[in-house]
């Protein structure tokens, strides 16, 4: 399994989740948690995805992925889980 | 499993708070490209170099993309040329040729800073490492990406006091030939005592004999994730001051350690250590000064600061320990004055003097760093600076540096402009009396007492 946190950051509008869900199955990606809270109006969403399945190099979807957030006037970001796991496991 | 909390707290460090990696640095040995025909010796340096850094580069990027953490830098650390140049060179002018071919192989492979045009003399001087000394004002100016250190002394060894008057020259030289450029050859030359083996920061970086043939390095920053930590517990008590720098410490060491193992991993060089230091930029929020502020100071200069400055020094280190098995290098805050803001600002508004600099030198990781001086200064006048500072380091059984600035053409009151990472300077006064009598004396300062534990 090879996790990847996604965060995603904008001003909320209708489909935000449909369309970024909507390219993870597209491309083979698993989700295994989704987090998401609203704050004073700003969407912000976190999801941890498997990637181990899918065939896109890790550069690939982080560009297709942010390219998709920039359609719908959100931010989205792909990094590796380890980071996190680093600074905030011991 | 991970939670939106923890998610946000880290990208929020990244992004507003300036937390980075400030440089993947890899050391490579050139001990065996020595030979005795120089353009043999040139033609080795080159390829062993192209051949070991030609994905370094590409790798900084890969692992900046991939967890999302600007890796600012991409450095390489030689063996002292000293060393390698010595059966080669006969001349000081040899020796700068040797620069030169390590700026083209740094601008070659993509990295901004090539370390180890150095000698290290803290007992005495080869006749290559005398003649490399005096290369190294030609060599700074007819390069661009060459940096250059001189360990001077250290405190099993004492002071080599016969290096230090040289320094004074060599870099009053620098100055005079790098004058059409603020005499900016005198940022890319430090002199050490104790100066560590493994220092992924520059002007000091070197590959040491001790070391690898190849090794990772890598210096970790985040003066403004401090800073911003300690927003929240103002007016707290030391205890509460002390646990959330060591908390934040840690965090941070913790992705410099993730990063290192990446670059371990991809390169498929061994990785060396990590240098936790506070190495501030420029940039608005990314100041040691402003976390000196934070902790109950007016400016960075006032009655206190080395007080505080010892306790953030301390307390990044214990936090950092704990989150890498392999510290190294400088490790602690690091005080330029030029690359800082808070720095600038603490000097122009009077709070923060030369001498008050040196006593934060005791505490602190490194020494006098990126300090303005008048271009009229004398070079006995920066033999004595760096002789203080050098004293420092011995007696303290730590590392000290200089990196000091004389601006040829300009005097007090004026400012200099370096650009980039090494940002600009108010000039700041020195001490005008004479120490050409002490420094004229010659010869070495024994090691001191407690260098005797044998």
């Amino acid at each position: 399994m090879k996790k990847t946190i996604i965060t995603v950051v904008g001003k909320d509008t209708v489909g935000i989740i449909a369309k970024v869900c909507t390219y993870l199955a597209d491309n083979g990606i698993n989700i295994l948690d989704i987090s998401q809270t609203i704050v004073s109006g700003y969407f912000n969403m976190m999801m941890i995805v498997d990637t181990g399945e899918s065939g896109k190099a890790f550069g690939e979807m982080a560009d297709e992925l942010e390219e998709t957030g920039r359609q719908i006037g959100v931010s989205i970001k792909c990094q590796k889980e380890e980071i996190f796991d680093q600074m905030h496991r011991i | 499993m991970i939670n939106i909390y923890e998610v946000s707290e880290t990208n929020k460090m990244i992004e507003k708070e300036n937390l980075d990696v400030r440089t993947i640095t890899l050391g490579i040995s050139l001990l065996d490209c020595i030979d005795s025909d120089l353009e043999q010796l040139k033609s080795n340096i080159y390829s062993k170099i192209h051949e070991a850094a030609k994905d370094l580069v590409k790798t900084g990027e890969k692992i900046s993309r991939e967890f999302g953490i600007p890796i600012v830098n991409k450095r390489i650390s030689v063996t002292p040329i000293a060393l390698v140049g010595g059966a080669a060179c006969k001349t000081p002018e040899d020796f700068t040729s040797i620069a030169q071919t390590l700026d083209q192989v740094a601008k070659e492979v993509g990295v901004n800073f090539i370390g180890g045009y150095s000698a290290l003399v803290s007992k005495g001087m080869t006749s290559a490492d005398e003649m490399l000394i005096r290369s190294i004002p030609a060599a700074l100016s007819v390069t661009e990406r060459v940096c250059s250190s001189v360990n001077l002394g250290s405190t099993k060894t004492g002071i080599n006091m016969d290096a230090v008057r040289l320094m004074g020259n060599m870099v009053l030289q620098t100055a005079e030939l790098t004058k059409e450029n603020d005499s900016l050859g005198c940022a890319k030359l430090v002199v050490f005592c104790n100066a560590p083996d493994d220092n992924p920061f520059m002007a000091g970086a070197f590959h040491g004999v001790t070391e690898a043939d190849k090794i990772i390095n890598v210096g970790v920053s985040g003066p403004g994730v401090v800073k911003t930590a300690l927003e929240k517990v103002r007016g707290e008590n030391f205890e509460i001051l002390c646990e959330t720098i060591k908390k934040t410490a840690f965090k941070v060491t913790r992705v410099g350690q993730l990063v290192a193992q990446e670059a371990s991993k991809m390169l498929g060089v061994p990785f060396g250590i990590v240098d936790l230091s506070l190495a501030p930029t420029p940039a608005v929020g990314d100041s040691v000064a402003d976390i000196l502020c934070e902790i109950g100071l007016e400016y960075a200069g006032a009655p206190g600061t080395t007080a505080a400055l010892a306790l953030l020094n301390d307390q990044v280190k214990k936090g950092g320990v704990m989150a890498s098995s392999y510290v190294g290098g400088l490790s602690g805050a690091f005080i330029p004055v030029s690359e800082d803001q808070g720095m600038i600002d603490a000097v122009t508004a009077g709070a923060l003097t030369l001498e008050k600099l040196e006593a934060m030198t005791c505490v602190c990781s490194v020494g006098l760093d990126m300090i303005a001086i008048p271009g009229d200064t004398k070079a006995s006048t920066i033999s004595g600076i760096i002789a203080d500072e050098m004293a420092i380091g011995m007696v303290n059984q730590k590392t000290t540096a200089v990196r000091i600035i004389p601006v040829i053409g300009k005097g007090v009151g004026e400012t200099v402009e370096f650009g980039g990472l090494l940002g600009y300077a108010p000039i700041m006064p020195v001490n005008p009396f004479s120490c050409e009598n002490f420094v004229n004396r010659g010869g070495r300062i024994p090691a001191p007492i407690h260098s005797f534990k044998n």
